[in-house]
């Protein structure tokens, strides 16, 4: 690491500091809607992200990655932690601002959606849809906003003419296209693609892949790439954390999660990816069931009921995210049964 | 090696084909000319049902309007000399049974019930979708509150209301307005409402959020026209149920004076009978025009719900 004469913290670039990030639903039952309990969609999150990395965010469905994403955006209700953004060497905590307080951050954040098909207001031309965020940034002329527009739709591989059509003339790639346009039109630092590429067939999904890459290349952005494709991630993240029942339970630099699986689900997911090679004879770990329910989790290690390995202590202790020494950077896992990390 | 291909390439180039080539042509050229505002109308004036809607409508309210100009009759003049005459070159549509010319009647009568039933709806509608489609896109308290608000207006008795208010207020045209507004927003409100709670979980709504535009502007601007296509079609079939109602209330006592003419107030004289069995000419024209000029606004709510609707071409 080069000497930064700055600041001596070790954790000088970054950009989005998450600190126990909870997310918790009420839900509600009987005539006078009582709270009966909660969905804990995300359940205590620890992350650093950096200036300019990619960060993939996988799990199976359910697991909290959209609402961890939302919250992030302070898009849901009932965050609880801390989500800190760190602009002009400044940590701001966006957990708790009114839409006030959120705005000067709303500039510097965006999502990229999931389904095409609703991302985009069907009553409204592109430019329709585009031009208002423009104007509260206080792009002033029609003339202007129709400019800016224009050059986003250029660089996302559009005719700029497209502004001019409805939602439902564009196909599911160019809508996905059009969405990353929106997401950059005020100039976000960090964009955060939910399942940016899930809804659409593979050969869109690498050009869509490569123009996110190119984008952040040319714009200095940072991504959080949420996902359950466990082929993309490999493909376009620098770390990632997987997400089991609103956790973490390992984060680490993708080549190593890849070379150097430590938690047993990460395990089972890694296997689950097809291998186009008929002779290799993959073992491939079936989960059985189904991820428990996030309003009454299992007591201990969330994974425990569906893990091949546990023991006693699994199902009494929630572990801990600990953190491992790898040739490829700190490398986070929560499992009882990784041997105790190096002593610090 | 080459592997003789279906004569595809031979196929004949049908006149469509050449015509398609040339749009495609202008297009890479951008030379398409762009269709502002001209989209809506375009679909509009397609739909041949609208169309002629809004011709029956704009008719029956012309004529309404410059009735005085159309017939010299004073619809409430008594004629005694002349009761239930037939129609003739004299009196159109002929006399009701005291006298009074029935072709002007329903052209003055149009004025009012226009008013009542068009003015109502609109004027619920308006309500209606202000309060519906904020609170349904805010939710929480405000929501709740309105719900309630909402449910009380929708319980309480209209006829009780209406002789609350005549009773303090007098017969008027006003009243009945006030009265059918105030028991009628509720429908409109629950539609716009519930629109707005499946709308406001799309993703489109979330990308708004997240660049922080004010809940006004996304409410009103971004969603609305997405929840327009049930309203319009509520409002032509309140219009149609004004109308009916404001000439029970008539009937009644309770509504506009029966001095004044209604299409209601017309159409209240056939209760009798004979007149039913004798004299067609008193309520089979009113008949007409009521139903004319309410299949003319639902032809026209249908219109202005596909116009609205950027997914279907037109």
């Amino acid at each position: 690491m080069p000497p930064n004469s700055e600041s001596a913290r070790p954790d000088a670039d970054v950009i989005l500091s998450l600190s126990d990030v909870r997310v918790h639903f009420p839900v509600k039952a009987g005539v006078f809607k009582r709270t009966v309990g909660h969905v804990k969609a995300v359940d205590g999150v620890d992350l650093d992200v950096y200036r300019g990395e990619v960060l993939g965010l996988v799990g199976e469905s359910g697991c909290g990655k959209t609402t961890l994403g939302k919250a992030i955006l302070q898009l849901v209700r009932n965050v609880t932690g801390k989500v800190l953004y760190r602009s002009d060497d400044k940590d701001t905590d966006l957990t708790g601002l009114d839409e006030r307080g959120l705005f000067p951050f709303r500039k510097r954040l965006q999502i990229v959606f999931q389904d095409p098909h609703s991302s985009l207001n069907p009553a409204f031309t592109i430019f329709g849809s585009l031009e208002d965020p423009l104007k509260r940034y206080g792009v002033k002329t029609r003339k202007e906003r129709r400019k800016i527009v224009g050059d986003l739709l250029e660089a996302v591989n559009m005719r700029p003419e497209a502004m001019d059509h409805y939602p439902h003339e564009f196909s599911g790639g160019q809508r996905q296209r059009i969405g990353i346009a929106r997401a950059l039109s005020i100039e976000p630092e960090l964009i955060v693609c939910d399942e940016a590429v899930s809804a659409l067939d593979v050969s869109i999904q690498a050009q869509v892949l490569q123009l996110l890459m190119d984008l952040k290349q040319s714009k200095n952005l940072t991504y959080i790439f949420i996902t359950h494709d466990l082929s993309v991630t490999e493909y376009l993240c620098d770390r990632i954390a997987v997400m089991y029942l609103g956790r973490i339970v390992e984060l680490c630099d993708a080549e190593e999660l890849y070379g150097n699986t430590l938690h047993p689900y990460t395990e089972a997911l890694l296997s689950a990816i097809p291998v186009a090679d008929l002779d290799r004879k993959s073992k491939r770990i079936v989960l059985e069931g189904d991820v428990p329910s996030p309003i009454n989790p299992p007591p201990g290690c969330p994974f425990h009921p569906r893990c091949r390995y546990a023991q006693d202590v699994c199902r009494t202790v929630v572990p801990e995210l600990k953190r491992y020494r790898s040739d490829r950077g700190d490398h986070f896992a929560a499992c009882h049964l990784v041997e105790a990390p190096e002593a610090d | 090696m080459t592997i003789a291909q279906p004569d595809r390439g031979k196929r004949r180039r049908s006149k469509l084909d050449a015509q398609f080539d040339r749009i495609r042509d202008r297009e890479e050229a951008g030379q398409v000319k762009k269709r502002r505002r001209g989209r809506f109308w375009n679909k509009f004036l397609n739909n041949h049902l609208a169309v002629a809607g809004l011709v029956v409508f704009t008719f029956i309210i012309l004529v309404s309007v410059f009735a005085p100009l159309l017939t010299s009759y004073d619809p409430r003049a008594v004629d005694l000399r002349s009761m239930t005459q037939a129609p003739s070159l004299e009196h159109w549509f002929g006399t009701d049974r005291t006298g009074r010319d029935v072709f002007a009647r329903v052209l003055y009568g149009g004025r009012i019930s226009i008013l009542v039933g068009l003015g109502s709806a609109i004027l619920c509608a308006i309500i209606g979708v202000i309060i519906g489609i904020y609170s349904g896109y805010i939710g929480g308290w405000l929501d709740w509150f309105a719900m309630r608000v909402s449910e009380v207006f929708m319980a309480f008795p209209q006829i009780i209301l209406v002789l609350l208010l005549v009773s303090i207020l007098g017969q008027s045209l006003a009243n009945l307005m006030i009265i059918f507004t105030l028991t009628g927003w509720g429908g409109i409100y629950r539609m716009a409402r519930a629109r707005m709670l499946s709308l406001r979980e799309e993703e489109y709504v979330q990308a708004l959020r997240s660049f922080g535009l004010g809940p006004a502007r996304i409410a009103y601007k971004h969603m609305l026209p997405n929840a327009l296509g049930p309203i319009m079609v509520n409002i032509t079939l309140s219009t149609a149920a004004f109308i009916l109602q404001e000439a029970a209330l008539s009937f009644l006592g309770l509504g506009v004076p029966l001095s004044v003419p209604t299409w209601g107030n017309i159409l209240n004289a056939a209760q009798d009978l004979r007149i039913l069995e004798n004299y067609w000419w008193i309520w089979l024209p009113v008949g007409v025009t009521i139903s004319l000029f309410v299949l003319s606004v639902n032809f026209i709510g249908d219109g202005l719900r596909d116009a609205t609707d950027p997914s279907q071409q037109g």
